[in-house]
């Protein structure tokens, strides 16, 4: 907690800006996919969020990250612009990907973001090789593989594990853990613990609060230097709160009915605001002040979204090497 | 008989099966949904609600919530089929064969052929496939054509609710492995079903049109746009026949070939992709063996050699149309030998 407080003000600053940004952009999200405007499969992030920019903020551009099906707030952890991810979203054709990916599949490879992934702990091998391209090309980067509580039970995460180990990739495992693997609960599905299973790998592990953006950046600092420093994986245990549904239109019935309530007391952006203001280093005031900033701005891009055209049958068969 | 939906029809023949047989037992991600935590125990029933309410009358040890990864709890079915379990696994999105693929083309289709014949492995692996639900690359596939072409497994494409109940009890009652493919976008589809158990025997082709002009043969959701194209082309004079195989492996190609030689034209929509797939597989089958039927080159409609997009505005021009159809089957109707010699 104490190195966090060391970060500068306009470190702090960033950090909230980009905590509310994620959070305004899910809330927006959710709002207009629950108005039947946005298309197909989406999984939110709210709740979540000092996980990716507790981490995010030791990165840049050397550094790649690997996401999961809940990737927006990954993206923006990560500084990729809200603007063209929500006209991903929309399926619009200037999206991230031209409206070929959509929310499952967002992606920006000039931001080392690897794209979110439909396909349940895909990213943890994918971070592996780009660690593997940071060491080998020796830039100093290192790859963050972000995977929930049920992809840690996948074998291609429990196989990088070991990769990861035995050619001392700079990579950092961060298994965000909120608590359910779709409707089906952590506590039942994850035998042993994630520590305990790094430290099976021979990988220092911890488990984080992820409710606190200072521990979850303290112990992502730890990490990312050991990785700098050459001296291999680490994993993080984060422990979280998921607000929406696994997905988009799941009632949740597999909660408690204040469960959810119960888990916003202790909220990521709250304690923050809380942690910064008492020890008087950003004022309530200007906090409020990028709160509206950053509820107009995600407002205008959703705007600018909603109109902007849609990809048309030129597209279909673009960026493929044969068409048939 | 009832009006069910596909959803329905899908949930009826595993509850009628599991009260028939105590050794069929069904597993998968969230099949109940909600397992360890505080509320609902039978919260989802599978992401599209098929299994809903199997969790409360057949309990936790017939109605298994799996951990989230799929090798080894396809394994494991696998294994439980070839000792003595008769199990339904769900593999949620048919696009998800690629973390479990080993399994299934290496260990459960190999067993009955690689032991020498003293393998039984009743095993049906439920999932789901198709586009046009803007769930994009990974969660929109057709790769019944990769199962297909392995032998040791049986493929199941049924194209309504009639179809799935049969279907599904047949691979249930089967002793061979068999992958059971539902289109994610007929959940919600209605028909009358019988009540009672019944079971559609693979391997044999169901006539839903008979015409004299061309031949459709159309695979899964792809026989309901087929059927629609050649009701529409009768009104203008067209008659066309309508193939649904049923199964890919096996499949009726007797029942091809002959309305194939009745009509002398021949149209397959296949909403895979062109290359390898089933469309390319019937035109190559009629090419051997009714060659000199043929009045006019085969025509394929199917999904381009592309992944499926998300965007609404690409993924509707993705997948093969009515209207697609139609053309088809004009163009080997505007088809002239003469002309085409000359």
């Amino acid at each position: 907690m104490a190195s966090g407080l060391q970060l500068s003000r306009e470190e702090l600053g960033a950090a909230y800006r980009r905590m509310r940004t994620i959070r305004a952009f899910e809330d927006a999200v959710h709002a207009e996919f629950s108005a039947g405007t946005i298309p197909g499969f989406v999984h939110l992030y709210a709740g979540e969020e000092a996980s990716g920019v507790g981490v995010c903020m030791h990165l840049d551009g050397r550094d790649a990250i690997a996401s999961t099906h809940r990737g927006h707030g990954h993206c923006i952890a990560k500084g990729v612009e809200v603007g063209p991810m929500m006209h991903e979203i929309f399926g619009r054709k200037d999206g991230l990907c031209g409206g070929k990916g959509g929310s499952m599949h967002i992606a920006d490879l000039s931001q080392g973001m690897l794209g979110a992934n439909g396909i349940v702990g895909a990213g943890a091998p994918l971070i592996c090789g780009a660690a593997l391209t940071a060491k080998t090309l020796k830039t100093g980067g290192v790859a963050i593989c972000f995977y929930g509580d049920g992809a840690s039970n996948q074998g291609a995460v429990l196989e990088s594990y070991n990769l990861a180990k035995i050619w001392n990739l700079p990579v950092i495992f961060v298994a965000e853990d909120n608590g359910y693997a779709e409707a089906t609960a952590s506590s039942w599905s994850v035998g042993g613990s994630q520590v305990g299973r790094g430290e099976g790998f021979g990988i220092p592990s911890r488990q984080v609060d992820g409710s606190d953006f200072f521990d979850v950046y303290e112990a992502a600092g730890e990490a990312i230097d050991r990785a700098r420093a050459g001296k291999g994986p680490s994993l993080l245990h984060v422990k979280l709160n998921r607000y929406y549904g696994h997905f988009e239109g799941d009632a949740m019935t597999y909660r408690l009915p204040d469960e959810v309530e119960s888990a916003r007391k202790r909220d990521p952006i709250d304690l923050f605001r809380q942690r910064v203001v008492e020890a008087s280093l950003i004022t309530a005031a200007e906090l409020d002040a990028t709160d509206r900033e950053v509820v107009a701005e995600i407002g205008d891009c959703m705007n600018a979204a909603k109109a902007a055209p849609m990809p048309t049958e030129a597209d279909l068969m673009t960026d493929v090497y044969l068409t048939y | 008989m009832s009006k069910k939906s596909y959803r329905q029809a899908i949930n009826e023949a595993l509850r009628q099966e599991m009260e028939r047989d105590d050794r069929v037992i069904l597993m998968g991600e969230d099949v109940a949904g909600g397992t360890g935590a505080g509320g609902d125990q039978d919260a989802w029933g599978g992401p599209m609600g098929v299994t809903k309410g199997l969790r409360p009358q057949f309990g936790p040890d017939r109605v298994l919530d799996t951990h989230l990864a799929e090798m080894s709890f396809v394994g494991a079915a696998a294994g439980a089929a070839v000792t003595g379990l008769r199990p339904v696994v769900e593999l949620m999105f048919v696009d998800f064969m690629g973390v479990c693929f080993d399994q299934i083309f290496n260990q459960v289709a190999k067993f009955r052929y690689m032991f020498g014949g003293k393998a039984v492995t009743p095993l049906v692996i439920r999932t789901m496939y198709g586009a046009g639900l803007r769930a994009a690359s990974q969660h929109s596939q057709c790769l019944y054509p990769i199962f297909t072409h392995i032998p040791g497994l049986k493929v199941v494409l049924p194209s309504n609710a009639y179809e799935a109940k049969g279907l599904l009890i047949q691979a249930i009652r089967d002793d061979d492995p068999v992958i059971f493919f539902e289109h994610k976008a007929m959940y919600d589809d209605e028909m009358e079903v019988p009540d009672e158990p019944y079971a559609i025997p693979f391997g044999e082709a169901n006539v839903t049109r008979e015409g004299e002009d061309v031949t459709i043969v159309a695979f899964g959701r792809m026989v309901n746009l087929a059927n629609e194209a050649a009701d529409s082309l009768a009104k203008r004079g067209i008659s066309c026949t309508v193939v649904d195989p049923r199964t890919t492996s096996p499949l009726d190609s007797e029942t091809i070939l002959e309305t194939v030689e009745e009509t002398g034209r021949l149209v397959v929509v296949d909403e895979a992709h062109p290359r390898c797939g089933m469309a390319a597989d019937i035109a190559g089958l009629v090419a051997e063996n009714a060659f000199d039927s043929l009045k006019a080159p085969i025509k394929l409609v199917t999904s381009p050699h592309a992944p499926v997009p998300f965007s609404p505005a690409l993924e509707d021009i993705y997948i093969p149309s009515v209207a697609k159809i139609e053309a088809a089957v004009r163009a080997t109707l505007a088809h002239d030998h003469k002309v085409a010699a000359e």
